[in-house]
């Protein structure tokens, strides 16, 4: 039973990371776009950590926690871009 | 049975919040708005999400892993959203003193 939450959680979530990810084509300034990739990038951490439950692969959990690392690099170095105009 | 019960809550309401902050970041009008629905509501929900793992997981060292993960996002998602909404808005501030400029 439990599996089954899980499958229908996954479904659930990749659908709501479609639905952000209109945020990011239209959004009229680049923030909302580093908002909405912050956004969709937490969900498919989720996601990753659910599918490697659902189909009993211990090693994607380790996939997941790089994921989230990376995300949050990204966010940070987009915005320190947005912010200066460079990177450093 | 009762875990198969708790796990159901747990997923439940990440939905919900999840869904909450998805109709925020689609709905609401401006950068600092939709940032206010998502950082919090997303956070939560992703908490909640993995909480649902650790409970079917049971005592694991795969258990210990998804916390690892918990604990980073509830760490670092606030920290990224506070970096954007600075950087989003300087932006706003670089844009309104060219405009008084220009009027001046």
């Amino acid at each position: 039973m439990s599996i089954g939450v899980f499958t229908a959680m996954t479904l659930f979530l990749a659908l709501l990371a479609f639905v952000c990810l209109y945020r990011a084509y239209v959004g009229p300034t680049a923030a909302d776009r580093v908002v909405s990739i912050n956004v969709i990038t937490t969900k498919v951490t989720v996601l990753i950590a659910l599918i490697s439950v659902i189909t009993d692969q211990n090693e994607f959990i380790d996939v997941a926690l790089i994921y989230a690392m990376m995300g949050f690099i990204a966010t940070i170095a987009v915005s320190k871009y947005i912010e200066k105009g460079k990177l450093y | 049975m009762a875990k198969d019960l708790i796990i159901l809550f747990l997923a439940l309401s990440s939905a919900f919040f999840f869904m909450v902050g998805t109709t925020g970041l689609i709905r609401l009008p401006d950068v600092f708005s939709r940032m206010h629905a998502t950082t919090k509501s997303d956070t939560l929900g992703a908490g909640l999400a993995l909480l649902a793992l650790v409970v079917y997981k049971g005592f694991d060292p795969v258990s210990l892993k998804l916390l690892f993960i918990l604990i980073f996002i509830f760490i670092t998602n606030p920290v990224s959203a506070h970096i954007i909404a600075k950087s989003a808005y300087d932006q706003d501030q670089k844009k309104k003193k060219e405009e008084d400029h220009g009027n001046s």
